[in-house]
């Protein structure tokens, strides 16, 4: 007879149940929502320890932790969900140090009313994608709002890493001359979650790349430990993790429109929408910059890993004492690529 | 993409900008107005300017909906949600507009006025029709291109007694538009040598109306596409018939638009609206016949009259220079406000915040050339 | 003016007077108010929701026909 038998003379009406506010008050009930769904499906080592933290000692190197809100409407979108989109980003924050991820804490904050089995499923898939990746969620918290004030499930997960030894990736390392890469396809996650929200209305196949990527990192970095920059175009797109790096570095960039792979369908929906694929959101895909001597062997190093088939090269950082990111169009002209302004919304005009 | 790819193809640009060089008469001016916001977008956004010959510029008109509507009417609508408790639904572009006061619809929506952004007339019905609880108005801007749809709106409404639906009308018409900076007598008015006519509106209003272009101002008209290449190839038609001493009205953009028309559209908006006897446009002033009421036969669902709020005066920011960048008379580098007051995270002015605006496009798009051409010895 | 993309019809419903259009895999309902005659195949313009107008096929030929032969001549000069 399993422990949580004992506990609770009543199993968790997972097809039927919603979360209320007993689930968040610490008493009975929220234990047995942490034990009967969370815990069970996370399950590792450290978090059957059953404390308020996990204990670990951490490998040799220098530690990088970092942390990520996910607040994503809808919560199921075509290819994922907040659930693995949640270890997946914190993975990859973590890994665009060039660090090995450790270890992952979860966080939820719940509304009153969400179906227990959306729940489940949203926690099995973060399980999943956990143990895909070999990074665990070892601690967690969990709380309770009422009704209205969060949209069904808001995730934070924060994330321990470790970095080699003769590895410094960082922002502020771009030169100009130096090359910059893209690992795939540009737009496909936030045109698959723009699809679902019922207003905009336009059916396509298009799924979102969500993935973990401290894979391909960790190929890249034994293939060219001198990377300079790594960093993952989440919110604001390629155009503003470019933006960001070009500030940072204090260096302009200069990169071709016709070099950027971007889907067929995203270019069709951005079309129609009136939206840049440069400003869309990815969730799977990572913009590498490094001297020009290294990277060739960088995009073959890529090429070789499933979640770098897409690289390529898009352009070169430039000495620009206004850090202008320039882009030569598809057409032949040149345009520069802005940070984003405000938010991208479609366009009739 | 069938019918966008093929034109922007690379290559034909290259050739149309070997035929432009070549046949742009040296040491003439050609100065080329694109009415259409869509074009002055384009242009930007491809970088068309970098494969014209220097002697063929580009004029930018005031063809942008958001760009002419004076913040008094912003401010009405925000008011509309405010004193009457209305649910406004609005084109995205509307959103960021600022108002009189500095506020726009999308902070008005942040202090709990309920804005809703819709892609279409339809899914603004659809609101209606699933909260019949809710009074909804929809923000109707736009010129001739945008108006079919809010037509169709009406009429529907009309057929199902929609009794809680309503426009709230803000659309203009663009020969008279046209006409105003034809006609401008201003120390300051900007010589235009030919027109790029819009794509769109063309489609709907036809090739006709632009008639009196070349009649009234002996200037060509050439109505152009929206991809790239067509805005190349029209330029190359204006700069032929400069070059003949030919003016006439000519049609670029034949897979699309006809001498007549959309006359089905035509009809629709015949029926549902009528002619204002004047409305202020911003930067051009107040214009007669310029723009339309919703129609008497349809006064149920004119949000004005349903929902009186005062029209209040539209206020400029000092300094501002929308009013003469929409005339084509400045350029957005003129203004002092550009890029330091006004940029499109804070715009003073509408040509900022539309992404049609000349500013707003130069900003986003081509800011780098201004820098570029006081560091000589920099490559473009 | 205004934004307005060319796609192709796929399916009419014409009771509900609309039709499912495709551009490069992405599909969409748009209305058919302001268009009549539109049959699966055709080319549209879509702005806001709705078909605006049709696209002539061999007009978008003749276009690009003389888009090619603009400077094809000077091809090879400087």
């Amino acid at each position: 007879m399993g422990r949580s038998e004992r506990r609770f003379p009543l199993r968790l009406d997972v097809q039927r149940g919603a979360v209320d506010m007993t689930h968040g008050s610490g008493g009975r009930a929220m234990a047995q929502l942490v034990d009967e769904l969370f815990k069970r499906h996370l399950d590792n080592d450290l978090l059957r320890q059953g404390n308020d933290q996990a204990l670990f000692l951490p490998p040799p190197g220098r530690l990088v932790i970092s942390t990520d809100g996910h607040v994503i409407s809808p919560v199921f979108f075509p290819g994922g969900d907040i659930g693995c989109l949640s270890v997946h980003g914190t993975i990859n924050d973590v890994a665009m140090a060039g660090a090995r991820p450790l270890y992952l804490a979860a966080g939820f904050i719940l509304e009153e009313g969400l179906p227990l089995a959306d729940l489940a499923r949203v926690v099995e898939s973060m399980a999943r994608a956990a143990n895909a990746a070999g990074v665990p969620v070892v601690t967690g918290d969990t709380k309770v709002v009422e009704r209205g004030k969060a949209d069904g499930v808001f995730v934070t997960t924060t994330g321990v890493g470790v970095v080699p030894d003769g590895v410094t990736i960082s922002g502020d390392l771009a030169r100009p001359g130096d090359r910059i890469l893209v690992s795939g396809s540009m737009g496909d996650h936030g045109v698959a979650v723009m699809s679902k929200r019922e207003n905009l209305g336009f059916e396509t196949e298009i799924e979102s790349d969500t993935a973990a990527l401290h894979g391909l990192v960790a190929a890249m970095v034994e293939a060219v430990p001198g990377i300079h920059c790594l960093r993952d175009p989440t919110r604001g797109g390629l155009a503003t993790t470019l933006n960001e790096l070009a500030q940072q570095s204090g260096v302009g960039m200069e990169i071709r429109e016709s070099a950027i792979p971007v889907h067929p369908e995203v270019v069709a929906a951005c079309e129609l929408l009136g939206l840049d694929p440069l400003y869309v959101a990815n969730e799977g895909k990572l913009v590498a910059i490094c001297a020009p001597e290294d990277a060739e062997p960088l995009l073959r190093a890529m090429h070789s890993h499933p979640l770098g088939i897409g690289a390529a090269i898009i352009g070169e950082a430039t000495e620009d004492p206004h850090q202008f990111v320039q882009m030569e169009t598809g057409f032949g002209g040149q345009r520069i690529v802005d940070w984003l302004a405000g938010e991208q919304l479609p366009r009739i005009c | 993409m069938k019918y966008v790819d093929d034109f922007r193809d690379q290559s034909l640009a290259r050739r149309l900008a070997r035929a432009l060089a070549a046949e742009a008469e040296q040491g003439r001016e050609y100065r080329l107005m694109e009415f259409c916001g869509g074009h002055t977008h384009a242009i930007f956004r491809y970088g068309v300017q970098d494969l014209m010959p220097a002697n063929v510029r580009f004029v930018h008109g005031p063809g942008c909906p958001v760009c002419v509507l004076p913040t008094a009417r912003i401010d009405q609508a925000i008011a509309l949600t405010e004193s009457h408790g209305v649910t406004l639904c609005t084109y995205a572009d509307l959103m960021r507009v600022p108002g009189g006061d500095r506020r726009s619809l999308l902070k008005a929506k942040a202090q709990g006025a309920d804005v809703r952004m819709v892609y279409s007339t339809q899914d603004a019905l659809a609101l209606a029709r699933a909260n019949p609880g809710r009074r909804v108005v929809f923000f109707a801007i736009g010129f001739e291109t945008t108006t079919p749809p809010t037509a169709v709106a009406l009429r529907q409404a009309r057929a199902e007694e929609l009794a809680n639906f309503s426009v709230f009308c803000n659309h203009v018409l663009t020969p008279p538009a046209l006409r105003t900076i034809l006609a401008s007598d201003a120390p300051d008015a900007v010589s235009i040598d030919g027109i790029l006519g819009p794509s769109h509106v063309s489609t709907v209003i036809g090739s006709r109306p632009y008639e009196f272009v070349p009649r009234d101002f002996a200037k060509p008209v050439v109505i152009a596409g929206f991809e790239p290449l067509d805005v190349m190839q029209s330029a190359l038609m204006l700069v032929r018939q400069l070059n003949e001493r030919r003016c006439e009205v000519e049609n670029q953009y034949t897979r699309a638009v006809t001498p007549e028309g959309n006359r089905k559209a035509q009809a629709l908006m015949d029926e549902t609206f009528a002619l204002r006897e004047s409305f202020e446009w911003r930067g051009l002033g107040r214009l007669p016949c310029s723009a339309l009421r919703i129609a008497d036969t349809y006064s149920k669902l004119d949000a004005e009259r349903r929902f009186p709020v005062g029209l209040g005066e539209s206020r400029q920011v000092k300094g501002c220079e929308c009013p003469s960048i929409l005339r084509g008379v400045k350029r957005p580098t003129d203004c002092k406000l550009f890029g330091t007051a006004c940029t499109p995270e804070n715009p003073m002015g509408s040509c900022m915040v539309s992404s049609e605006g000349a500013c707003a496009a130069y900003w986003t798009y081509g800011r780098f050339r201004a820098l570029q051409a006081t560091e000589p010895g920099r490559a473009a | 003016m205004c934004l307005a993309i060319p796609a192709k019809v796929v399916a009419i419903d014409a009771a509900a007077d609309q039709a499912t259009v495709a551009l490069g895999g992405v599909s969409k309902q748009v209305s058919l108010a302001l268009v009549d005659d539109v049959a699966p195949g055709d080319y549209v313009l879509v702005h806001v929701g709705y078909a605006l107008n049709t696209i002539c096929p061999e007009e978008a030929e003749r276009t690009l026909a003389i888009i090619a032969e603009a400077g094809a001549a000077l091809e090879g000069s400087v």
